[in-house]
């Protein structure tokens, strides 16, 4: 899970979505093929090769307003054409963390 | 405790007014992302996996009961009712959203609580040692140097915009709780020869990429030349410091490829033009800030007053007393550490309810005063030994008594890939489950002192190099595997850990651990022996043979 | 870009010759350090105003001679988040008294004017018109420092013993 924060040149070895935070409160969203921005990791477009991904990427970027750090995250297609989150670190950003929040549970002594 | 005046007020104001005003622009698109981020970085606002992650500053680690309730405050109603305390003394709140952060920024200014410059390139919370004030054998107060520093470097017009993130610890005490050794400058108070108030000043530690140990630049600074001693640091830092390579950007760089004699020069010469100008601090100036300090009226008390004989038989709370209680320089006090490092939890989190039910058992017992360690534990620095049954009574009751503290389950841990973007692998699930593996008390005394420092990245947020143990995730092809270090150390002999060889997977870290204190205790001269100490008796070898023969 | 000069928005005086031009017959002129010092008597006899932009990468102290001639000096700001000039607008004021025009360049945004006017700075290439527009707002959004700087403001710690001795003084 090297940080996409380090990309530099942009290579798609399987199918990928980009992702970003809502600008006003963090949330996480994936670009859709209609240009807008959801919550729902299956509302994304798939990118398949590093052209589409290219364009995409550049598209959504624009969107400076409503969406901030856009990059390109790699997804897995499961067989009813749902869409998986590709690595742990998407993973984790889809279903949030993997421990449970100190405040839904009483501390141990 | 310092108390802030209308000035210190003021500037806390205007800023939450600035950042409003910025925020504002932000969501109506007048300011890109490319121009808001460095002015969000300014002000604690970080942005992270799944959110906006906000760092409030706790300067010097000192608190007081009406600002740990409106630190509570901020975590239920902008927040999902935690906060995390970092290895800087600062707490950060991940679910924060940057539409109501300037109103969040207000309900904290309103107790003097500000997040300025705890992120960007500028220069962050001077942290200090949590007990000042209150142990034995210190100095003077460092604190009253570090409000000092808090100010002078507070909106500083020619160090806003630094190559890199500038970070100040400061020591009064022959044992280092700052970790002065790994910050950019570190300043051991002490006192020369004609009973006079001054620094060694070092500069150039740092951990991340490229670690470095500090390196003395002057050995005596006298006090009334540390803001125009620091100046001419920072000054030759921000005009020679490298910008073209943000990993070569940090004083420490510019420090190795000078060499610190040259660099030294450098400071001296830029240094003279400046020692008798405005920034030399005369006796009023700095008794002016001293006297806004508040202490306790402490009573005489006696050293063993009735109730803690009485409470010795119980074997629970002797066993907590002797692992979180220790001396105060005023008779029959203590200072007693609070643990945020239960078996099985995060380390380093506190929810809004024991952070409520923690400021009022400071009100009872300690003066309403709290203290935040770079260790990630807190502290009450005032509590009268009388009190400490009834107090570890109450702890007990909010999970704020896990008597583990410096011991092998008393972990560092940065927040790691479950929380920040820069990570490579998860860190808290590692420490939670080593601290099961040494839940086991009576063990893990047995054990001794042992600091394991955790590390998502390279970034080093969890100062993993200076750990007795250190565990830093990376990546190799998509799964977390960890490198593991020992012999590093923070305090006054700081060292950076060696590396005991390949890395290893999630799943077996725990089991490397184990093996590893195993052979500490096969291997110790004596029960006495700290794990530390073996390592440097016995170098990384039996070590790395114990860990590596099945693997 | 708007220039704002003297609080306000106003005309560049200054023409920006590039460096193989010919200065005109009269007005003020800007030029690049490399030209300018090259042949700065050239420059500096013609008894017009003259201004040299200086990059931020290079000692200020190499300015040092010129220092007392020149109307203005202009330093740069490659990136905001490039905060070299601020050093040498300091140095600039505060150790070789320099009394003419300072005026920052590059990218210069309303969130750092307070910044710049304190670090001695007192024209600004301002980058976007609404920033320009805004700078009398904006420069009023402090009105406590921490720190002494040339620009003659009283910082905090001396306000804070000027209070105490009115105090005591039964003011």
């Amino acid at each position: 899970m090297t940080s996409p924060l380090e990309q530099k040149k942009i290579k798609i070895t399987q199918p990928s979505v980009v992702t970003a935070n809502r600008t006003w409160d963090g949330a996480v969203i994936y670009r859709t093929a209609t240009g807008r921005w959801s919550t729902e990791l299956n509302e994304a477009a798939v990118v398949r090769v590093a052209d589409e991904a290219r364009a995409l990427l550049a598209e959504s970027a624009a969107d400076d307003l409503g969406a901030v750090g856009a990059y390109i995250a790699p997804v897995e297609i499961g067989e009813g054409g749902d869409i998986a989150p590709g690595n742990l670190r998407e993973t984790i950003r889809a279903t949030g963390v993997t421990i449970s929040l100190p405040a839904q549970e009483p501390a141990q002594v | 405790m310092y108390a802030y005046d209308e000035i210190d007020r003021t500037l806390i104001n205007e800023r939450v007014s600035e950042f409003r005003d910025q925020v504002k622009r932000r969501l109506t698109g007048e300011l890109t992302e490319d121009e808001f981020k460095m002015l969000r970085l300014q002000n604690g606002v970080y942005l992270q996996l799944h959110a906006y992650m906000f760092r409030v500053a706790i300067p010097y680690g000192t608190l007081s009961s009406k600002q740990l309730r409106r630190l509570a405050h901020v975590a239920r109603r902008y927040d999902r009712g935690y906060g995390h305390f970092t290895t800087r003394q600062n707490i950060q709140f991940n679910w924060i959203k940057l539409a109501e952060l300037p109103d969040a920024l207000a309900d904290l200014a309103e107790v003097s609580i500000h997040a300025m410059q705890t992120s960007g390139n500028n220069t962050r919370n001077v942290t200090s040692d949590q007990w000042a004030g209150v142990v034995p054998g210190e100095v003077e107060d460092p604190r009253i140097w570090s409000e000092v520093l808090r100010q002078y470097t507070t909106l500083h017009p020619e160090f806003s915009f630094l190559p890199r993130k500038f970070k100040f610890a400061i020591t009064a005490h022959p044992h280092d709780r700052a970790a002065i050794k790994i910050h950019d400058i570190g300043l051991r108070l002490h006192k020369n020869e004609q009973g006079e108030t001054g620094f060694e000043v070092m500069v150039g530690g740092g951990l991340g990429r490229t670690p470095f140990i500090a390196k003395t630049i002057r050995p005596f600074v006298h006090g009334r030349d540390l803001l125009s001693y620091v100046e001419a640091i920072m000054r030759v830092y921000n005009r020679y410091g490298r910008r073209d390579n943000i990993y070569k950007a940090r004083i420490k760089i510019l420090v190795h490829e000078l060499g610190i004699e040259k660099f030294g020069a450098e400071v001296e010469e830029e240094w003279q033009q400046i020692r008798d100008g405005s920034l030399r601090l005369d006796d009023e100036t700095i008794e002016d800030i001293r006297s806004r300090f508040s202490y306790p009226t402490y009573e005489k008390l006696p050293h063993m007053p009735e109730e803690l004989r009485k409470a010795a038989h119980d074997p629970l709370f002797e066993r907590w007393r002797r692992n979180a209680v220790f001396p105060h320089k005023a008779t029959g006090y203590s200072i007693v550490t609070i643990s945020l490092k239960p078996v099985g939890g995060p380390p380093g989190d506190a929810t809004a309810d024991q952070m409520d039910a923690l400021a009022d058992l400071a009100d009872k017992y300690s003066f309403g005063e709290i203290r935040v360690g770079h260790e990630q534990n807190l502290a009450l620095p005032h509590v009268a030994r009388r009190d400490l049954p009834e107090l570890w009574k109450a702890l007990d009751a909010i999970g704020l008594a896990t008597p583990n503290v410096n011991l092998v389950s008393d972990i560092i841990a940065c927040p790691g890939l479950d929380y920040c973007s820069l990570a490579n692998a998860r860190s808290i699930p590692i420490a939670q489950e080593l601290t099961r593996r040494f839940a086991n008390h009576d063990t893990a005394s047995l054990i001794g002192r042992l600091h394991i420092n955790i590390s998502g990245c390279i970034n080093a947020c969890g100062h993993h190099h200076v750990g007795h143990i250190g565990i830093l995730g990376v990546e190799k092809n998509g799964e977390e595997f960890y490198q593991i270090t020992i012999g590093g150390r923070a305090d006054e002999k700081a060292e950076l850990g060696v590396l005991i060889g390949p890395a290893v997977p999630y799943g077996e870290v725990a089991d490397v651990i184990e093996d590893i204190v195993e052979a500490y205790l096969a291997l110790r001269a004596a029960p006495d022996e700290l794990f530390v100490d073996t390592v440097k008796r016995l170098g990384v070898e039996p070590f790395r043979e114990r860990v590596y023969a099945t693997r | 870009m708007p220039l704002v000069r003297g609080g306000k928005i106003q005309n560049d005086d200054y023409v920006h010759l590039a460096d193989d031009a010919a200065p005109p017959e009269s007005g003020a002129v800007l030029v690049s350090a490399v030209r300018f010092l090259a042949d700065p008597e050239s420059l500096l006899q013609r008894r017009q105003k003259v201004g040299v932009i200086w990059p931020n990468n290079r000692d200020i102290e190499d300015l040092l001679p010129y220092v007392e001639r020149l109307a203005l000096i202009a330093l740069v700001f490659p990136s905001f988040r490039d905060g070299r000039a601020y050093s040498q607008a300091r140095l600039l004021r505060e150790r070789y008294f320099f009394h003419g025009e300072l005026r920052a360049t590059g990218q210069v945004l309303r969130d750092q004017f307070v910044f710049m006017l304190r670090a001695g700075f007192d024209a600004f290439d301002v980058r976007k018109q609404a920033d320009a527009e805004a700078y009398t707002q904006t420069v009023k959004r402090y009105s406590v420092f921490y720190q002494p700087t040339g620009d003659g403001r009283v910082a905090a710690p001396f306000r804070r013993l000027q209070l105490r001795h009115s105090e005591s003084a039964g003011l």
